[in-house]
């Protein structure tokens, strides 16, 4: 859709402080042409999906390294639903072990990039699987 | 004398047959061919290195090194319950390791309960969960607090987790003063780097102050602060960024502890710094080898300082945690051990050698035994423990060694003129000049101009998975339920009283480890005390920038 620019929020859930990976796939989806907010770190699921509403966003881009990933994710994939952001695409990266992939897609995750991944990897599955929400 | 380098460089090198367009270390350093004399201009033995054990201690902190003492070897241990990582520490002891290092879980080291609300998820997953003295009791269980050396990795409730562990060893009849180790308690790095908060820099540093001051008179073998690079590091600093800020945090230290009227010789000669060791081996070693020549100038001519312990950096080392890679992870065992020489040739006191499956979870017993082989391997099989600084006088070694202390010295020039490190914090320099180095070194890696084996080249498609530590959620429900039972079981009068005294030292400025150190005998939790200071000192909100 010409002239709508996706808008992505990049968020750090959880009460670690790797913000690393976050703050380089902000700017690599910045520079890559999308509207990036970023919350910064330590926010509960609430101000996540607070967030996605508040900025209006296409996508959520969650990354976490403590290891609070099953308990996190659902929990902010359950409030966006709760807010009518049921349709915002949810993906994620940090230190998630392969087994817990397949539960948290089940749990509605749409992707989940593990070390190794390059920025180019992220913005080419942005732009081909996030859409404007209409 | 023989030809020039230089005139030996476009005489006899032919450039054109380099293999690479560009030679530079992982912090992007741009490296010669050779080094020579003419690369050592204005240098002598006597200024710049002088004998291991004397200023300006580029040799070494001590005279004998590793021939009177080996390097503590000190591996990073912390998950589950107390219990759990108790039964961790004397399998670690029992394998050899000489000292202990804490790891706590993100609620203990955030200051929240296990049973708060925002611990969800979290307790015992990154550490070990630590919410009240009963914890810390059960954490050092029959492991003898007077003969080891314990190391704890907690910045912004360091307070409260030190004022535990001398309230476990006043129960067992310890003095405070027989008690040996280091406290991390360096909260201008989590600022630049790893980011674990309560309060904003300068109450934060006021407590660091208070406590320089309460272990210099009660606990003297007690190292207050740990001055660390190493998450500068991992946040993606270059080699000279990790250099530069840790050494300009340390200023800020003894700059706040001068101010507050303490003698620098009675507190400096129990600072330590912990510094990472990453891939880039020579750059690594001429990185500790510039830190403690620097170091000892800027407490002898910025400070005044004369002990000679005052001026000597000593230091703990980790191997590079984000160098490792989840693909391929037996590959992480070989630049474990690269690194870990590279400490040992740096003059490192002690050593924590990575797992080869921490980019994945938190070590396996198998692996964390790998680890720590690595370090005794290096130590009682290579022979490099028998020769103090054997790089010294390399003209490489020594031409990165000045390179690497120029960089600093203009860094920590430039923080001066914002006004000191505080400041240049709130203004964002540090924490950005690493965010732009980070992303420059993604770009490198996703360009394929630098190289991680296994990642970006070498890849194979075929990996063995290798056997995980878990952590049930039984854990988190325990613990939270521990917490919930004691609270109701306690002294409520004394716990209100003891909370009491600690606002009442936080609002007036006397020092607040006495009023904590009482008020933790008193069971007050690591969450309620962290209440306090949010409450009198205020919360910092990450900045965000990108």
């Amino acid at each position: 859709m010409p002239g709508k620019r996706l808008r992505i929020l990049v968020a750090k859930p959880g009460l670690d402080g790797h913000d690393r990976g976050a703050k380089i796939i902000a700017r690599a989806l910045r520079d890559a042409g999308f509207e990036v907010i970023y919350t910064g770190l330590h926010q509960t699921p609430e101000m996540i999906a607070e967030a996605a509403l508040q900025e209006d966003v296409d996508a959520v881009g969650l990354s976490i390294l403590s290891g609070a990933h099953m308990t996190l994710f659902p929990a902010i994939i359950g409030l966006l639903a709760e807010k009518g952001l049921g349709d915002v695409a949810v993906f994620g990266g940090g230190i998630v072990p392969a087994e817990d992939i397949p539960e948290l897609k089940k749990q509605g995750v749409r992707e989940i990039f593990t070390p190794g991944a390059t920025t180019q990897d992220i913005i080419k599955w942005v732009e081909a699987n996030v859409r404007p929400r209409s | 004398m023989a030809e020039s380098k230089s005139a030996w460089l476009a005489r006899a090198y032919p450039a054109t047959a380099d293999r690479l367009p560009a030679y530079t270390t992982i912090s992007d350093m741009a490296v010669d061919p050779v080094y020579a004399p003419e690369d050592l201009n204005g240098w002598t033995y006597a200024t710049d290195l002088g004998h291991p054990g004397e200023y300006p201690y580029t040799r070494g902190a001590h005279a004998s090194m590793y021939r009177g003492k080996l390097w503590t070897m000190r591996q990073f241990a912390g998950f589950g319950t107390a219990e759990d990582t108790n039964e961790r520490f004397k399998f670690l002891l029992d394998q050899g390791q000489t000292g202990l290092s804490t790891a706590f879980d993100m609620p203990t080291l955030m200051g929240y309960d296990a049973d708060h609300p925002r611990a969800l998820g979290e307790v015992g997953r990154e550490g070990v969960a630590v919410s009240s003295l009963a914890d810390m009791e059960a954490l050092f269980a029959d492991i003898p607090l007077d003969k080891v050396t314990t190391s704890m990795t907690v910045n912004c409730t360091a307070s409260i987790l030190l004022a535990m562990y001398f309230a476990v060893a006043q129960r067992r009849g310890i003095p405070l003063r027989a008690l040996g180790g280091t406290i991390q308690n360096d909260m201008l790095k989590e600022f630049i780097a790893q980011k674990e908060w309560i309060s904003p820099p300068e109450p934060s540093v006021r407590v660091i102050v208070d406590m320089i001051a309460f272990c210099a008179q009660e606990a003297p073998r007690w190292h207050a602060v740990s001055i660390s690079g190493y998450h500068i590091r991992e946040a993606g600093s270059t080699a000279a960024q990790e250099l530069a800020f840790t050494l300009a945090d340390g200023i800020g230290y003894v700059q706040a502890a001068v101010e507050r009227g303490l003698d620098v010789d009675r507190f400096a000669p129990r600072l330590s710094f912990f510094f990472n060791v990453h891939n880039d081996f020579f750059e690594e070693i001429a990185k500790l080898r510039a830190a403690r020549r620097l170091w000892a100038r800027i407490m002898r001519e910025r400070f005044g300082a004369t002990n000679p312990r005052s001026l000597q950096l000593r230091t703990h080392c980790q191997t590079a945690g984000c160098s490792l890679t989840a693909q391929q992870p037996l590959n992480n065992i070989v630049r474990v051990a690269i690194q870990a020489l590279a400490g040992v040739l740096g003059g490192t006191q002690s050593l924590h050698t990575n797992s080869m499956d921490e980019t994945l979870a938190l070590p396996s017993e198998q692996a964390v035994l790998v680890a720590l082989r690595t370090q005794q391997i290096i130590a009682e099989e290579t022979g490099v423990a028998n020769i103090v600084d054997p790089l010294g006088g390399s003209y490489a070694v020594e031409a990165l060694t000045e390179r690497l202390e120029r960089e600093a010295v203009a860094y920590i020039e430039r923080i001066d003129q914002m006004g000191g490190i505080i400041r240049a914090i709130e203004l964002g320099y540090p924490q950005k000049e690493i965010a732009e180095a980070s992303y420059r070194y993604q770009q490198q890696l996703d360009r394929g101009d630098k190289v991680m084996v296994g990642v970006n080249k070498y890849q194979s498609a075929q990996e063995p998975p290798l056997e995980l530590l878990r952590i049930g959620n039984d854990v988190e429900r325990k613990q939270a339920q521990r917490v919930r039972e004691r609270k109701q079981a306690r002294d409520g009068a004394a716990v209100r009283t003891a909370l009491a005294a600690v606002r009442e030292a936080a609002k007036t400025g006397a020092n607040l480890m006495p009023p904590i150190i009482e008020a933790v005998h008193r069971e007050c939790t690591v969450g309620e005390i962290s209440d306090v200071f949010r409450s009198e000192f205020g919360v910092y909100r990450d900045p965000a920038w990108i």
